[in-house]
Formats: structure tokens, sequence, C-alpha cells
């Protein structure tokens, strides 16, 4: 009885190691940062509403065997895109962001295609090639937003022009949609203030994750994500099926960079996206998904476990060594990590299936011989 | 149980044939609706070509049809794809599972095919996004594996599902197809126990009854008459034999599926063993040999190779007669002693073997035997190089590459073996299939090696250039007093080739016969301990 | 006839070129015809691009044995970099000055270099297959981890701690009294007395050149060829009895190392130090160079390096003053993301193609 707890425990550690891990820095970090408990909610309630729909966009591909999805960026840049139009067209709150979302989708459905297509060519190669494509898009988001914009495209408000003439300012600002979404219906209990619309749209958008699962859409991606041949020789269009899954993430991101922004109430133009995906990554990975498996429940301790971790390290870093660089550096070393250790741990479980069938042919061989030396 | 009397499938005067290598000539038979047609024959002998034929499968198409007409119901048919095949009411179940490893048993018999319900959404964006209709799909896959027979836990995911239960989840899926009239079942047994294969047996007389015709292909021709109506023998692409199961034995099955015609015998006699062979020195013995090697396990192979002879090693598919060089020279996971002149060899280390002057030409050309991407000079002297330290030179602690002295060797095999190519400098990627096997020869001749392991020399290499290969090893053995081990599915080229022949079965060895010996004897061994 | 031939020829030697180099080649050769058209000097557009290249060349070299033992593209190469830090502030923290200091810090950095590539490589070999993206991702955390290295390591020498507090290395520091050019003051030919704006730095490039040659017999002698043999097959190679793991363990170790020595190269001609995140912003140059010169993700030879560095420096150095005077907009640096980028995902996409 002992023994076969003591060994689904070490199971448990080694499928849980992460977000262990990260429960023990939390522990360790939050009584030396010394924010108040209030402070502390607040501000991961308030993250909670404004990432976990950025992050709810990683699972389809996920679900569709594509693994992490590197390329969620682009979704991001066409949010921003979008973002930039309306605030030019001075149309804000709520409308505002109903609007930019609607405008975001043509150009994230474009970016998903082609980035979806390209993976189709590099199969097995997905991250890496989403991950390149971020920097490539990068440089023609650049292209479009500083050269193109109000020289080809018209942008009518000199306010967010460069003062030479074309181009966007290193900030847009949307102090009148700054909120927006979180202020309605909001909550303020005990200091800690609930954005309940972003938490409606949330849990929409995890039911619909729910449903899709049961579509014959989200089945088949199942399939493909499990095993490509077997499904496409059951007549599932395998190349189309991944596409379409790189096409909803990419959406879903955009979407969810504009309830990211709305909530931070302005945006750095040409460096908002960049790290937009490593955090969600990795906070994803320290919810306990992996490469191949990521649920709902992921998501949520994710982002409790990865903030909470982000509020503190810097406080606890001075508290520990007396230097804020420190803690800052450490945050940023342990999203790296999180993510090559669950990389690695990937390829490594990937690589490890066999090795055991010499053990079993062996043992077959002696039981072979010592029940024919009876007989 | 006939239309009209016409058979569910006629095959008339199908032929096929491979770039000019007539694989299928004038094959026919008939099957009637409820009928067990048991298909059975060597490996090669066209068994699965003729299949591919019938199931519509790209390769055919692909590499120019074929010749003949496929009736089913007495209409000329002839399909574009296997989904053609599936539509019109042909099932197949593989040798390879065709199953997604997380889904359940349901959901993989109705893969792709799910019943759904419409909503709201799926109104709006097309019937991908029609939710699935999960009791529907457990009432079907219920009825299925009730037609089959056979119980199977439909709610189990398939990677925690035993071997045997996956082989019925596919069949149960063949089943779960309302259109279905003809079963072809490839091999099915062969991942079975004998009780999973006993139920199998049973579930395809219970389809039978139903009125589903069943082409049940297997090596145990003990189930054939236990369950088969009919056995159409096929040897070397014709159906040499047609005829109701009541009226065969399996010593008849076996004599129908190896027996060459007398003077095809005789246009290719064996050569007698040699004299001096018959008392010469163990040079190898293998002691409970087993290999991991997936597909072509060995169990437990014991065998002593004599100094100087050339040992044939033959067999089925799968009954791991390739698993033996594999597993001696530390290609795939091996246990069990390997002596070689008396000392033991070390398994599970390529480079001990190759330092005990052993050699080993991989039936896998383009995966283990080639650098297709580098000169044929790198392809003959590579091993050579790195395992003898020959076509170096050295400067000091320097060991610089000699391309003088691998030119002259490359040059050497090319002319030697006839091997057609522009320059050495070619890439091996270039090459035909039987020059690359020449190459492969050339890489481990240059090693100038004691002992040689052979594997499928001629596998897909076309007949002249057969004659060739078996020569130069023949030479090889003959001039340079090298044992050879040549491992072949092609029990005629044994005879040609070896002194003496093992037979593997099952992972075991199954017994050695003089190359002499009748081919039914051979026959019988092959399909002594199939598992 | 004879032009149907050709043509055959021309579109053999297109296809095994790559649109994407063509284009950059051609674009490259247009920046230089225009060059004297929009009145910029060519003499010094030539001095830019060569002094350039002798910064960067090295680095480029590092991606060769990586890609030769078939371990990919090395998005590892920051762990090289970083050895090559801790080799040159060392150097410099020992007391070293002048051209010594250079050679010290190589000496220096070379255990770190075995030590770090050491374990990276055996990381490689556990997940064969999966390189780049783990290799990316060790990049990315090792750099973060020496950010708080470079804060806590006891470093003392004031011309490198931080002013203030002299806790912790500076961002930057000049290399004036250490190795700023060390290489490429030697034997360096100046025209310029001549009224022509020429400046060779011999030393920089005899020294790529000695670096070049070496990685060039090495892959002549017998341990260079099973590198090869294992990038092009491993199972051949296996199966001749090689050692794979090992192999590319030491691959791995050769590309770290020359990634330390080409950081040092590139800083005594740059003649600065950047620390903390900047070993990051070295892989995508030295990644794209050696693509656009006509590496695949499994092979590379010195030309690929040669022509690659020039490609991609020319292009880099040539389009911020030939396309601002063009158009009198600087658009160079989103021209070298989409490119050096555009390129890795291209090679990206194109290796099934061949190995189909």
């Amino acid at each position: 009885m002992k023994l076969k707890k003591n060994f689904d425990g070490l199971d448990f550690l080694q499928n849980n190691l992460v977000p262990l891990m990260f429960i023990i820095i939390c522990a360790v970090c939050i009584p030396l940062s010394g924010f108040s408990a209030s402070y502390l909610i607040n501000e991961i309630v308030t993250r909670m509403g404004r990432n976990i729909f950025l992050i709810l966009s990683l699972l389809i591909p996920i679900m569709a065997g594509m693994g992490l999805n590197f390329g969620m960026t682009l979704g991001a840049m066409a949010g921003q895109v979008a973002l930039i139009f309306v605030t030019d067209w001075q149309i804000w709150g709520i409308p505002g962001v109903v609007l930019a979302m609607i405008l975001s989708v043509p150009v994230s459905v474009l970016l998903g295609l082609l980035c979806g297509k390209l993976m189709n060519m590099a199969k097995g190669r997905e991250m890496i090639l989403g991950y390149m494509m971020n920097y490539f898009v990068t440089g023609l988001y650049q292209l479009v937003v500083l050269y193109f914009m109000a020289s080809i495209i018209p942008i009518r408000h000199a306010s967010i022009r460069l003062p030479r003439g074309f181009g966007i300012r290193t900030t847009v600002n949307l102090a009148n949609m700054r909120q927006c979404l979180d202020n309605e219906f909001a909550i303020l209990y005990k200091g800690v203030k609930i954005p309940v619309l972003n938490f409606i749209i949330i849990g929409v958008m995890c039911l619909i994750i729910v449903w899709f699962r049961r579509t014959k859409l989200g089945q088949d991606m199942r399939a493909v994500g499990q095993d490509m041949e077997v499904a496409q020789a059951a007549g599932i269009n395998v190349d189309r099926t991944r596409i379409i899954s790189i096409i909803i993430s990419t959406v879903f991101a955009g979407f969810g960079q504009i309830i990211y922004l709305q909530n931070i109430g302005n945006f750095p133009t040409y460096t908002a996206h960049s790290q937009i995906g490593m955090f969600c990554i990795a906070a994803l990975l320290v919810g306990g998904a992996s490469v191949e498996k990521a649920s709902i429940g992921n998501v949520f301790l994710g982002v409790i476990l990865f903030h909470t971790m982000f509020i503190v390290a810097p406080r606890a870093g001075v508290a520990i060594t007396g230097d804020a660089m420190i803690g800052e550096y450490f945050r940023v070393f342990v999203s790296y990590g999180v993510i090559t250790l669950a990389l690695v741990m990937y390829e490594i479980k990937k690589r490890r299936a066999r090795s055991q069938g010499g053990e079993l042919l062996a043992q077959a061989q002696r039981a072979r011989r010592e029940g024919g030396a009876q007989s | 149980m006939t239309n009209n009397g016409t058979p569910l499938l006629r095959m008339q005067n199908i032929k096929k044939d491979f770039f000019g290598n007539q694989v299928l000539t004038d094959i026919n038979f008939t099957l009637e609706a409820g009928q067990v047609l048991g298909l059975c024959g060597e490996n090669g002998a066209g068994k699965s070509t003729l299949m591919k034929i019938l199931f519509g499968m790209d390769v055919i198409r692909e590499t120019g049809g074929y010749d003949g007409d496929v009736l089913l119901n007495g209409q000329k048919t002839e399909f574009k794809t296997p989904f053609d095949a599936l539509a019109a009411g042909i099932g197949m179940v593989h040798q390879e599972f065709s199953l997604i490893p997380g889904f359940t048993a349901t959901e993989n018999i109705l893969l792709n095919r799910e019943p759904k319900k419409k909503n709201v959404i799926s109104e709006v964006f097309g019937d991908r996004l029609n939710t699935l209709d999960y009791k529907e799909m457990d009432r079907r896959s219920g009825e299925a594996i009730r037609k089959m027979g056979v119980e199977i836990d439909a709610g189990m995911t398939i990677s925690s599902m035993p071997v045997g239960h996956k082989q019925f989840t596919e069949i149960a899926r063949e089943l779960s197809k309302d259109q279905l009239k003809l079963l072809i079942l490839d091999e099915p047994t062969a991942v079975l126990t004998e009780k999973e294969a006993e139920a199998l047996l049973d579930s395809i007389r219970n389809m039978a009854a139903q009125g589903i015709a069943v082409i049940f292909i297997t090596h145990r021709l003990h189930e054939i008459l236990a369950v088969c109506d009919k056995v159409v023998v096929m040897r070397d692409g014709y159906v040499v034999k047609d005829v109701p199961a009541a009226e065969a034995s399996v010593s008849d099955i076996t004599r129908w599926m190896v027996g060459r015609e007398v003077q095809k015998a005789a246009a290719a006699p064996a050569e007698p063993v040699r004299a001096e062979n018959r008392d010469a020195r163990v040079v190898m013995s293998i002691r409970n040999l087993w290999v991991d090697m997936p597909g072509e396990t060995v169990r437990d192979v014991s065998l002593d190779i004599r100094d100087g002879e050339i040992f044939g090693i033959g067999g089925l598919a799968g009954q791991g007669k390739l698993g033996i060089p594999n597993g001696i020279m530390g290609l795939y996971q091996a246990g069990g002693t390997v002596e070689f002149d008396g000392k033991p060899i070390q398994l599970n280390s390529p480079r001990k073997c190759l330092d005990a002057s052993l050699a080993f030409v991989s039936e896998d050309r383009r995966g283990v035997g080639l650098l297709l991407d580098e000169s044929l000079e790198w392809n003959v002297a590579f091993p050579a190089m790195q395992i003898q330290n020959k076509f170096l030179k050295k400067y000091g602690p320097v060991r610089w590459r000699d391309e003088k002295a691998i030119h002259a060797v490359t040059k050497k095999y090319i002319d030697a073996l006839e091997i057609k190519c522009t320059s050495s400098r070619q890439n091996a990627r270039e090459l035909s299939g039987g020059n690359q096997q020449k190459i492969c020869l050339a890489k481990a001749f240059a090693l100038e090696p004691r002992f040689l392991f052979v594997s499928e020399p001629t596998r897909g290499i076309d007949v002249g250039a057969k004659a060739l290969v078996l020569d130069a090893l023949k030479r090889f053995n003959r001039e340079s007093g090298v044992t050879v081990v040549m491992i072949s599915s092609e029990l005629e080229e044994l005879r040609q080739t070896c002194d003496r022949i093992a037979i593997i079965s099952g992972g075991q060895v199954a017994g050695i016969l003089p190359a002499a010996d009748s081919s039914e004897d051979f026959g019988a061994l092959m399909v002594s301990k199939v598992i | 006839m004879h032009e149907y031939a050709s043509a055959i020829a021309l579109r053999y030697w297109l296809k095994k070129m790559g649109y994407p180099r063509l284009i950059i080649a051609g674009f490259l050769l247009f920046l230089f015809i225009m060059a004297p058209i929009t009145g910029s000097d060519l003499p010094t557009q030539i001095t830019n691009v060569i002094n350039r290249f002798s910064w960067n060349a090295v680095l480029v070299l590092a991606m060769v044995p990586m890609i030769h033992s078939g371990c990919g593209l090395n998005f590892g190469i920051p762990l090289g970099v970083l050895s090559g830090l801790l080799g040159g502030t060392l150097a410099i923290e020992l007391g070293f000055t002048g051209p010594m200091s250079f050679v010290m810090a190589i000496v220096v950095s070379t255990p770190f270099a075995v030590l770090f590539g050491g374990g990276y490589g055996m990381l490689l070999n556990k997940i064969k297959g999966g390189e780049m993206m783990v290799a990316t991702y060790v990049g990315l955390s090792s750099v973060s981890l020496m950010c708080i290295m470079w804060l806590l390591i006891p470093y003392r020498n004031p011309s490198i701690v931080m002013a203030y507090t002299g806790v912790g290395l500076r961002n930057m520091f000049a290399l004036d009294s250490f190795y700023a050019g060390a290489l490429s003051e030697f034997l360096k030919i100046d025209l310029n007395p001549l009224g022509i704006n020429l400046v060779i730095p011999t030393g920089s490039i005899l020294f790529f050149a000695l670096l070049g040659l070496l990685v060039w017999a090495f892959l002549h002698t017998k341990t260079g060829t099973a590198m090869t043999a294992v990038g092009s097959n491993p199972t051949f190679a296996r199966a001749s009895g090689i050692n794979v793991d090992r192999i590319r363990t030491l691959s791995v170790i050769l590309s770290t190392w020359l990634g330390a020595v080409g950081v040092l190269t590139y800083q005594q001609g740059f003649g600065f130090v950047q620390l903390y995140t900047a070993p990051l912003n070295m892989t995508m140059p030295a990644v794209a160079a050696v693509l656009i010169g006509g590496a695949s993700v499994n092979k590379a030879s010195i030309s690929n390096v040669i022509i690659g560095t020039l490609l991609f420096q020319g292009l880099v150095t040539m389009t911020p003053t030939v396309i601002t005077a063009l158009i009198h907009t600087d658009v160079s640096e989103v021209i070298r993301i989409i490119v050096s980028n555009g390129m890795v995902v291209y090679a990206l996409t194109r290796k099934t193609e061949e190995a189909a």
C-alpha cells in the first residue's frame, strides 16, 4: 500500500515538475517581496483578465499536433494594425475594441494562412518555423507601419504620425479606450477590482474551445495531431486542417492582443508584440502543459503562477541580493528556462519509447527455456 | 447467395509489371458473396500487388496501371483511389495498424465517418463545425463490434489496448461501413495470441454468414483450412492452384506454394556442397541470440557457420531472418552469445564487429548502406578508412585523407563489379538500384573482411544485375576464402548460391538443409513455427 | 539545339543557386552600381564591406562544424559568444593589455567553450532531430542566466565595472587599451595617402583565412570525414563503427569555440565589448549569412561562409547609404530583418523537399 503510494507520488512529481517548481519559487518569494495580499491578488486578477485570452489561442494548434504556436505573434501584430486604424478614426470605448477585433480578422487570416502553408512545408519543424516567422513578419510589419502608413495607406491624424510626415509614432496612445472592457460591470471587493466583462469573454472563449473539441473539425484536428498518415488514409484533408488550426489560433491571438492592449492603455508600436509569444508560452507551460497536451486548466494555473512569480521576483531579488536588476533578469531567465525544459522533455520523451523491447525478448527466451526444462 | 448467377468479384486475366518486371500474369479467380477465400503464397508471389490492384492503391496507377478486368457484380470497375474502393464496398485491413493511438475504439472505428448534429454555427461556417453525435457513435460502433462477434471495450483508448484488440478494432472499422461487401484481411492473425486468433476465425465465419465475402491472406495454413471455402495459391505471379478448401491439406498447399516446375528446377541446379566444407571448422557460433528489430524479431537462434562456406538464411518476411545480421552487427539491440574464431564478439557495438574483420551489407541500401549525397569514392572507402586506417596519409598526429588511394580503390571496384556511373565522384543517389547494391558490396570488399553478412543482396534490382551481384559474391567467397552468410527472401536464389540453408520461422531456426534438398522440404520449414 | 542545352544548364544552375540567393546577389550588384550614382564614394563602401566581413566571418564559420555533423543551424551560438565574453573580460580582469589581451582572451575562453560546448553537445545528443528549437532556447536561457552572472561575478578592474557602484560589469565598454585592433592593425593596408579611401584590415582577414584553412583541413582528416558522414547519414556512420554521439559532441565543441573566437574577433574590430542581452543579436546575422552563402540545413562549406558573409554584410552596410540617398528614407534595418529572417524561413521549408 505504502509502496504503491510512493510510486504514484514519483509519477506525479515527474509529470508536474514545472508547476511544483513554480509553487516553491512563489512560496519563497511572496514573503520576501513584502507585498500585501490585496495588492497581490488585485494584480493577479487584472493580469488574468488581460492575458488569459491570448494564452487560450495557443490551445488549438497543440490539439492539431503543431506544438507551441510561436507564430501567435503574427496575430498580435494584426491586432496592433487594427488598433492603429481604430485610433486614427477616433472610435473609442467598447465600439472601438469591437471594430478593432473585426478589422484584425482579415489580416490575421492572411498571416495565419501564410504561416500554416509554410508549416506544412516544414512538417516536424513547425515550432522553429513559427519562431522564425515572428521575426520575418516583424520585418514586414515595420515596413508597413513605419514606411507605408501615412504615405501609401492613409492616416488622417497627425497625432499618431511621426513628425517626418509618414510612419506611426513609437507609442500609440489608447487612453480613450483604456480598460473599457475591464471597467464594464467591474466589481470592487476589498480592494480587488474584478473585471467582470473580461472574465465573461474569457468564459465564453473557454466554452467555445470545449464545444470546438466536440465538433467534427475538432475531432479531425485531434486525429491529425496524433497521426497524420492515419488521418490522411481515413480521408481527412490533413494540410487543410492544419492550416485552419493555425488561422484560428492567429485570429484569437489578434483578439487577445486587443484585449491585452486596451487594459494597458497604450502600446509601443514596434515592440509591443515581440515578447508576447514568449510570455504566453512560458505561462502555459508553467501551468503544466506540454508541447503535445494542454488544457484550459493549464492556462488558468499557469497565468496565476507565472504572474505571481513575475510580480514578486524583482522585489524578492532586491531583498536577497540588494540589486533590483537581478530579480528582473531572474524572471526572464526563468521564463526562458521553463520553455527550454519543456522542449527538452518533449524531445526526450519522443525518443524514449523503445529500449524496453529487448528486455522483454530476453525474458521470454529465459521463460521458454525454463518451461522446456520442466516439461 | 449470388446475384443472377454472377459472382460478387471476378478477377479476369489480371497482368501487372513494374517497369518491365512481370509480377502478375493472367490472374483469374472468382468469389461469391458470403464466401471466404484463402490466399497464400510466398513473399513476392504477388499477393500484395494483387490486393493493391483490387483496392485501387496509388502505387499501381503511378507505375503504369494494370491489364485485365476486375468485375464487381458483373460490372467492370477500376478504382482510382482506395476511397473509390471503399465506396464500392471493399474494405481492407492492412498489416500495419492504421489507428489513432489516443482515440478510443469507437472514435477509431468511425474515424472521419462520425455521425454529426447540425447547429447554428455550422449553418454559417460549414459542415465541419457540426458537433459529433456521441450517442449515435456508441450505437454504431457497438453494432459493428457485435457484427464481428468478438468482445472489445469500445471506450478504451487504443494505446492502452493489447495488440490483438487493436487488430479487432481495425476489423470493426471495416464492418461499421454499411456498404461493406468484401473484406480483405492481410495477415490479420500475425499479431494475435492463439485464443484471439480462434476468436478471429469465428468472427470470419460470422461475417460470411451475414453475406460478406472475405479474402483471407495468411501464412498459417491450418487457419485457411479451418475457415475458408476455397484456397487460391500464388507463386511467381501466377495462380498455381484454385481449389475448394475441403480438397486441400497443409502439405498440399506448402508444395504448391514453393514447388517449382520440374524443368525450371533443372535449369538452375544448386551446386553440390563442396566436400572440403563438410568437416571445416566452425568459424562463427551463435547461441541463443535475440534481436529487437521491429518487424523482424529474432527470439532464440543458435547457429554454427563453417569456415569458407556460403551459408544461406531464408524464411518468410517478418519471421526474423533479417534480424540476425542486424543484431550481430550491432544495429539493433541484441542479446545472447556470438563467438567468432573462438573469441566472443561484443554485441550492440558495430565497431567491435568491424574490428574483428566482420562486414555487413545491409538490406536497407538507402537508409543504412549508402551516403546518398556523397561521392562513390566516399561510400566505398569510408568504413575501411575509419576502421582500418586505410587510405590515409600520416603527417605527425594528423591523419589526412589520401584522395589518390581512395580514387584508385573505387576505380578498381567500379571496373571489377562493372558499376555503371559517369565517374567515381558521382553521388551515390544518382545510381540505379543494382549499381547502388554493387557499391555496397564494394564497400564491404574494401574492408577485406574474413566474414561477410549480405542481407537481401538482390532486393529491388533487375534480373541482369542480380546475376552479376550473386556471381561477385561467389567469386569473393571462392577467391578470397571469405565466409559469406547470405540472407534472402528468395529461396531459389539461396539454393543457387549457398552450400547450406537455414530457414528461420517465428524468430527461431526451423531447420538447416543442404541447398540440394527439395523445395517442398524448405517450404514446410518456412511455415512450421510461424507466429 | 545548342541553345536548348544551355537553357537547361542555366535552369539547373538557377535551381542550384536558389532564387533568394540570386535576388540578394542581384540587389547587392545593383547597390554597387548605384553607389557612385548616388554620390557615395565606392572605395569607402568597399572598405566598409571588407571591414564588416572581417568582423563577422569567424562567427559565420562557427556554423560549419555543427551543420556538417547534422546538428542543424546553430541557434545556440550565444553559448560560444558567452565563452568568448568570459574569456575577454577575464583576460582584462587579469591585467592583460594590448594585443596580448587578445591572445589571453582566446586562451581563457577555450576551457569555457569546451565545457559549455560539451554539455550542450550531450544535451543535443539526447534530442536528435529537434536540435534547432532547443538550441534557440538554450541560447536564450543561458544568455539570461549570464545576465545575472555579469552582476554577481566579482570583477574588480575599474575600466570594465559599473562606474557608480563598482559592482557588476558595464553594459558596454571600450577596448582601446586592450585588444581593439589587435588583428586589424596588423599589416594594415591604408591607401588614404594615395587619395583613395580604401583600408584593408589585413591581419583580421589573415586570421579568418587561418581559421578557415584549419576548419577546411580538419574536414579532410579522418575525424573530419567521419563528421561529414555523420551529418550525411547517421545510420550509415553508426553501421561503419563510428561513435555518432562523440563526433556530434566534438562538432558542437568546435562550433562553440569558433563562436568564442568569433565574438572576440568581432570585438577587436568593433572596438567595444557588449554584454547582457547583446549576445542574442549575434545569432541571426551568422545563421542568415551562411544560408545566403548557399548552405542548407545540413550542408555547408567554407566558400558558403565567405560568399554568405560578403553578401550579407554587403547588404547591411550598403543599404543605409545607397538606399537612403535614393529614396531619402532609411529602410536598411527593415530590409536586414526581412532578408535575414526570410532566408532562415526559406531554408527551413526546403529541407523536406531535398530529402524526398
